[in-house]
């Protein structure tokens, strides 16, 4: 049970290994509290969506399951959207459209589709909060690297003063490059690994 | 009106381009751009769903969802009420998915019929246009942009199938670029760590750069 969790967290995180969900995940990084605003709001959905998912696989005819599993997904998303209208206004706010666009994030569909339509419903749940933990930990690795060097705060609160950051980190060029280097990061640690279990002289790739 | 609707369009292609400005079809964008045969396939299936999901979500959202007294729902049963009490507008999300689900599916079948080759080249990526996220995220924006507190601004409609176009063509446009530049990457020499997607992304980094040149376009 526990290895459902951490899977999601590390050896498949969804965006950093899966390569999910990634339309999110670079646009609301551009700073700390966006993502885990977006983060625990995409958690919220998968895990309640696995859990309906899971309860309804054996009634779901296997011809209608992308649309059924659409339905689903698309009814707690309404609810986050009006949850998240009515008490969290600014929130709502920064992250705009990709609110209503949680209904299309792939990790979601992927995760009812390959997951919480297979097993049980505890199993899925936990499935679907690591998951969505791992999502969650992704963008807030992604917000703080571009929070700090495009816009030189922390969660809002200046880091040093007088120092005029890169701007460009917190445009759309700033989070291409993020993802795309810590993305190399991770295949050269893969890597490196790799050759140290299997050959130590290290030869080739 | 042709002045506005040039401006809608050249902002939407080129100045806020979907995938490298609004981060929108990420997915297929990294997926499918590898050769540049299924990246115009692609690109043409979503320009075909972007505009007639575009069009299709205006009537459902003018006629059925939106608190206004065209809501047929109020011209049926509203004697006497209030036509705000007909405000189904909270199922946007849930009825534009369902719209766009059902169109992918009829483009999906007359892919099937007419080429069989482009269907076999698109592969998976063809279902997964209804989680392209920027053909759901046309139909928002255009609700966003073109209504106020439910009722349409002048031209809507019109002013929706060009956004929605306009979309799907930036969309293409991005595609196409990056696939180019990818099958011209196979013969480059890569640190071995950034082969793949994270090369890609900073490609895309590149483009996304370039684009941002257009900002004072509009």
């Amino acid at each position: 049970m526990i290895r459902q969790f951490t899977k999601g967290i590390f050896q498949r995180n969804p965006v950093f290994v899966l390569l999910l969900g990634l339309c999110p995940t670079l646009a609301v990084s551009t700073s700390v509290g966006n993502a885990i605003g977006m983060g625990a709001a995409a958690t919220f959905v998968l895990v309640f969506s696995n859990l309906i998912v899971s309860l309804l696989r054996k009634l779901v005819p296997n011809k209608i399951r992308i649309p059924c599993y659409i339905v689903v997904i698309a009814t707690f998303v309404t609810l986050v959207e009006l949850v998240l209208e009515a008490y969290l206004p600014d929130l709502n706010a920064s992250l705009g459209l990709f609110v209503p666009l949680i209904v299309v994030n792939c990790i979601i569909l992927g995760r009812a589709e390959a997951f919480a339509s297979r097993n049980a419903p505890l199993v899925s749940v936990v499935d679907g909060l690591g998951m969505g933990v791992g999502f969650t930990l992704a963008l807030t690795v992604l917000g703080t690297i571009r929070e700090i060097s495009g816009s030189n705060t922390l969660l809002g609160l200046e880091l040093i003063p007088n120092f005029s950051p890169a701007m460009i980190m917190i445009l759309p060029p700033g989070a291409f490059l993020t993802i795309g280097l810590l993305l190399g990061l991770f295949a050269l640690l893969r890597s490196r690994r790799e050759k140290g279990g299997v050959s130590p002289a290290g030869e080739g790739s | 009106m042709i002045a506005e609707l040039f401006i809608i369009f050249i902002g939407v292609v080129l100045v806020n381009n979907f995938v490298l400005a609004r981060f929108l079809g990420l997915c297929p964008y990294i997926g499918v751009s590898r050769d540049l045969k299924s990246a115009l396939g692609m690109g043409l299936a979503v320009v075909f769903v972007m505009t007639m999901a575009s069009a299709v979500t205006w009537v459902i959202y003018y006629y059925l969802l939106a608190p206004t007294p065209h809501n047929v729902w109020f011209l049926l049963w509203g004697d006497g009420v209030d036509p705000s009490a007909f405000d189904f507008s909270y199922l946007r999300t849930i009825a534009f998915i369902l719209v766009i689900a059902a169109l992918v599916q009829l483009v999906e079948m007359v892919i099937t019929k007419t080429s069989p080759a482009l269907y076999r080249a698109l592969g998976i990526y063809l279902p997964l246009i209804t989680t392209n996220c920027a053909v759901l995220g046309v139909t928002v924006l255009n609700i966003d942009i073109f209504f106020k507190a439910g009722e349409p601004l002048a031209g809507s409609f019109i002013k929706c199938l060009v956004q929605g176009f306009g979309a799907g063509i930036g969309f293409t446009l991005a595609l196409v670029l990056m696939a180019s530049i990818r099958e011209r990457l196979d013969l480059a020499d890569i640190p071995p760590a950034l082969k793949g997607a994270p090369i890609a992304f900073i490609i895309a980094a590149l483009m996304s750069m370039a684009f941002l040149g257009f900002t004072g376009l509009i």
